[in-house]
Formats: C-alpha cells, sequence, structure tokens
C-alpha cells in the first residue's frame, strides 16, 4: 500500500472527542435540556451567562466541547454508515460530509466564542 | 455487480447481506445502537451552537431560545437524546478494562474496578459543572 493512512489522526480525534463527550455531555444535557426549562433549578441569569462564557476558560472549554464530539460523530457516524447500511461504495461522498460538517461546526464555534 | 464466469476465476458466491443484517439479534442492535449514539453527541452540539448564537443575540434572543426548549416536543427530543448520550457513556466507560488489563499482585484487577473511576470522575465533573452554573 502506498503512503501512510491518516487513520491513527482521526481515530486519535475520535477517542479524545468520545472521552469529552461521555465525561461532560450528560451533565449539560441533564440542566440545560430538562433542569432549567423545567425549572428544577434556578437557571443562570442571562447577565451572570454571558459574563461566565466571556472568560478565556469557558471560551477554550466550550470549543472543545463542540468541537471534539463533532469529530467523534464524524468517525462513528461515517463507520456506522458504512457497516448498517453497506454503502461502502458512497465512500468519499460519506467522509466529505461528515468530516466536512465536523469542521463547519468546528468553524461556527470558534467564530460565535470568539465574537460573543 | 455480476463477475463473469472464466476458467480460472469462477463467479463469486457472495451471499447477500441485508441492509437491515442488525435488527435480528440483541448483540447486533446494541451494536448499531451504540454507533448511533454519535448522531446525539451531534445534536448537543448543534444545540449548543444555538444557545450560544441566542446568547450573543441579546437576552431577548436569549429568552426565546429558553421558551423553545420548554416545548413538549422539544423535550420528548431531549429525552431520547439524554437516553442515548447515558448509553455512549456507559459503553464508553466500560471499555476501560477491556482496553487495558490491569494486574496488581499478579491477579487481573476485576473489570469493574477498572471502570470505576471513571464513574467517579464523571460525577465528579457533572458536580462541578453544576456548582460553576448555580452559585450566586
Amino acid at each position: 500500500m502506498a503512503g501512510r493512512s491518516n487513520d491513527p489522526f482521526f481515530w486519535g480525534l475520535f477517542s479524545a472527542g468520545g472521552v469529552v463527550a461521555a465525561f461532560l455531555i450528560p451533565a449539560h444535557l441533564l440542566l440545560f435540556a430538562f433542569a432549567f426549562p423545567l425549572g428544577w433549578l434556578d437557571a443562570p441569569s442571562y447577565a451572570r451567562l454571558l459574563e461566565l462564557v466571556r472568560t478565556p476558560w469557558a471560551r477554550l472549554y466550550l470549543f472543545a466541547l463542540c468541537s471534539l464530539p463533532l469529530f467523534h460523530w464524524a468517525h462513528r457516524f461515517r463507520f456506522t454508515l458504512y457497516d448498517g447500511l453497506q454503502i461502502k461504495h458512497l465512500n468519499e461522498v460519506i467522509f466529505a460530509f461528515c468530516y466536512g460538517g465536523a469542521l463547519a461546526g468546528t468553524a461556527t464555534a470558534a467564530y460565535l466564542l470568539w465574537s460573543i | 455487480m455480476p463477475s463473469p464466469y472464466t476458467e480460472f476465476h469462477p463467479r463469486w458466491y457472495r451471499a447477500r447481506v441485508s441492509t437491515w443484517w442488525w435488527l435480528g439479534r440483541w448483540p447486533y442492535l446494541r451494536f448499531i445502537l451504540r454507533e448511533l449514539t454519535s448522531l446525539a453527541v451531534a445534536y448537543f452540539v448543534g444545540l449548543t451552537l444555538f444557545q450560544l448564537h441566542a446568547l450573543s443575540q441579546g437576552p431577548a434572543a436569549y429568552g426565546r431560545f429558553q421558551e423553545t426548549l420548554r416545548l413538549p416536543w422539544m423535550l420528548a427530543l431531549h429525552f431520547v437524546a439524554l437516553l442515548f448520550v447515558l448509553y455512549h457513556t456507559i459503553t464508553w466507560f466500560n471499555l476501560a478494562p477491556k482496553a487495558m488489563a490491569v494486574r496488581l499482585g499478579g491477579r487481573r484487577v476485576p473489570d469493574l474496578l477498572v471502570a470505576a473511576p471513571n464513574y467517579v470522575l464523571w460525577l465528579a465533573a457533572s458536580a462541578g459543572l453544576a456548582w460553576l452554573l448555580l452559585r450566586g
């Protein structure tokens, strides 16, 4: 086989995103999609949340929280389509869709967190 | 596609596997469900990007975002997303003992003990996030 495979690189992103998603997403979803909207807990005020998001650490944290799980999705969903639906012949299209989506999401996150 | 028959290379015999092969058995279905958790993960990121956008547009826009989250179909969608995300977390943590066999004093540490630190760290991280958002 000619050339070096990019797989370890993509697998590394998949793995890092999997860790971030596993540790952080359940709490985020539970708080912002249930506890605050349903009034189980007092939601932070708009001003407080904005102040928090504007700190450098929160920006970095939120960037990692958005970007890495998207690359996790890209890798896993790509192979779900290959194995589950057996559409390996659409290899290039699926690859472009998955990683293009992850890159677009990462760029959006960077823009939003930079300009907020 | 059908391959032509030649003397030295007979036609391939390949049984066609159904697109729905994973529906037949529980372990296969579990595998596909685990793989599909990535959709809930991607959805969460999309939701967070919408939230950041609303936050950047001012209090009125953020208020509308919060109203949307109270719609019954949104709550139902998020309930399904939460189940999938939790399934990702649990399957991910339980991979730790399979990825590395920890030995102490010549004996293999039970899987449960290898996975346990993940759960402790998970609870600590979740509590830390809640504390940060709820204080003052």
